[in-house]
């Protein structure tokens, strides 16, 4: 499994760099996650839906889809674009330290 | 006295799992009853070809209360909600039902509504669908008046009904086009949210693969959230113009599952054990098909497949046993890929599609086009109606994915 470092620490990330372990991340990691994904500074309302992922992920082994995240996270699908352009499932995962939501087949 | 199973639904799931019940157990020990809103059951895999004038609309459809054994009650009424913890169902006629085991079965739901735009003034005359008997009537005749331009197939979002059946329409289109001679007029674009032709990865390059060969031209990772005149545009504000577009609408549970307390999740499908089939909403409500959470394609060879171990457990779980945890995600499709051939893919939780045989060594090619596959898809339909929804086992075909004629990943 490759490793990276994020704010000092090593984590264990999978190929695509989505974190194994959950546990191993740290709110302190999340802003230099967010840079590489070009999110410059995280607001309220991306912190909002950071937590969503991890408290969904904790209670239910998979992060939500964006379909989801605008039904049940109080942040709808539009907004959830602009905080996360790009598929805000996968990037707020990235920035959580979740790995990558399911979705579905 | 006997016990009572209600089963919510007379698709595909409702049908088989009411038909296999009955041969299983006498009627003075099983009392069986079956709720469906309306009487007419479509053979869905045949609303595929309606648009290409390959099936007509009348040859997929049959009257539910026929396909139900005798000594299956059937009750034509909506449900209005589920009492779940009063084990209760409330029909729309005002009946309330009890029952010792209730078998969710209602399927998945269209949601054109969520998406802003698609139910416009274009709907039905540029923008369609062909998940639905009048959706499938209505793009015949706007495929058969088309004459070039820009025919655009777009998925908005997983899961849907059969996720390979948008592909096939892709392929069927080609195939349409170049019979009537007007193939090269017309820019044949797939737009799907996902990262590539299909969810699994060798299979997602093979059709890929097959979607580049027919010049069908593949826009990735789009999100639908808008359809405006003549353009589908994605969350991200890419757009997509069009003059003809084929839309799968967003899919949902149905809707007395979101008024039953604690029945469904968010999408209101219905929480489902993956390998016993049982809910974990309350121990007395199993569910098959379309309407559960499994990590499983919403598919009728799903359905078929959960129905040997879903009528174990209603079993087991009256006579107070153990439930049998054997579901294994088995799932296989045809695909119809045009000209007269079709490709056929096996897979289960844990195993991808991928080449080889089915069931064993000297069966049928998988992942591969041929004229028998196609001749399978056809055949399909008789079988489903004689021996899939009787609840017939065929010989050589188990629930349990065969690994015998697979190569190795
Ligand atoms: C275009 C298309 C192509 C497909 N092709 C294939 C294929 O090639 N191969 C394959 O394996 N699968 C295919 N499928 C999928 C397959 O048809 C479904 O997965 C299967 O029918 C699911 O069975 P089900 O019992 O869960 O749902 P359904 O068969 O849809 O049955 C649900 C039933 O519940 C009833 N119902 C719903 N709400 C209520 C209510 N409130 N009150 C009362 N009754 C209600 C409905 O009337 C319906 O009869 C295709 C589907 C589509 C749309």
């Amino acid at each position: 499994m490759p490793t990276r470092t994020v704010a000092g620490t090593t984590v264990e990330v999978n190929d695509e760099g989505f974190f194994v372990d959950p546990a191993q991340w740290t709110e302190a990691m999340a802003p230099e996650l967010a840079a590489e994904e070009g999110i410059a500074a995280l607001t309220d309302d991306h912190w909002t839906v950071i937590r969503f992922m991890r408290s969904e992920y904790a209670e239910k082994g998979t992060g939500p889809t964006v379909r989801v995240l605008g039904k049940t996270s109080g942040v709808p699908v539009k907004e959830l674009y602009q905080l996360f352009p790009k598929g805000p499932a996968k990037i707020a995962a990235r920035v959580a330290g979740i790995p990558k939501p399911r979705g579905c087949l | 006295m006997a016990r009572h199973v209600v089963i919510l639904g007379g698709g595909t799931g409702g049908t088989l799992t009411a038909n296999r019940l009955r041969r299983r157990f006498p009627e003075d020990e099983l009392r069986i009853s079956v709720v469906d809103e309306d009487d007419v059951h479509v053979y869905q895999p045949g609303l595929l070809f309606v648009p290409f004038g390959l099936a007509d609309p009348e040859h997929i459809v049959r009257p539910r209360g026929r396909q139900l054994h005798r000594g299956v009650e059937f009750h034509r009424s909506g449900v209005e909600r589920v009492d779940v913890a009063g084990r209760q169902v409330v029909l729309e006629d005002g009946t309330r039902l009890d029952h010792d085991v209730l078998v969710v079965a209602t399927g998945a739901a269209l949601l054109p509504e969520e998406t802003e735009g698609l139910l416009g003034p274009q709907w039905g005359r540029s923008v369609h669908t062909f998940y639905t008997l009048e959706g499938a009537r209505a793009l015949h005749e706007s495929l058969a008046s088309f004459e070039g331009g820009r025919l655009v197939v777009n998925v908005v979002d997983l899961p849907i009904k059969c996720p390979v059946a948008p592909l096939e329409f892709c392929f069927l289109a080609d195939w349409y086009l170049r019979e009537r001679g007007i193939r090269d007029d017309v820019e044949l674009t797939y737009v799907t949210p996902l990262d590539g032709a299909f969810t699994k990865p060798v299979a997602a390059a093979t059709l890929g693969g097959m979607l580049d060969d027919k010049g069908v031209r593949l826009v990735t990772e789009f999100n639908t959230g808008e359809v405006r005149e003549g353009a589908l545009v994605s969350w991200d504000e890419r757009d997509v113009p069009f003059d003809l577009a084929v839309v799968v609408p967003l899919h949902g549970g149905q809707a007395y599952v979101g008024r039953s307390e604690g029945l469904g999740d968010e999408l209101g499908f219905v929480p489902t054990d993956p390998a016993t089939l049982q809910s974990t909403v309350a121990p007395e409500i199993f569910a098959i098909g379309d309407a559960t959470t499994l990590p499983a394609s919403k598919a009728g060879s799903v359905t078929h497949f959960e129905g040997d171990v879903l009528v174990e457990n209603v079993g087991r779980f009256l006579a107070g046993e153990e439930l049998d945890a054997s579901y294994d995600g088995h799932a296989n499709c045809f695909i119809e890929t045009g000209f007269g051939k079709a490709m056929l893919i096996d897979f289960n939780y844990d195993q991808e599609p991928v080449p080889g045989h089915y069931p064993a060594r000297m069966g049928l090619p998988l992942l591969k086009e041929s004229r028998l596959n196609h001749l399978g898809k056809l055949m399909f339909q008789w079988f489903y109606w004689h021996s899939l929804l009787p609840g017939r086992d065929v010989p050589g075909i188990g629930s349990d994915m065969p690994t015998a004629g697979k190569r190795a990943g």
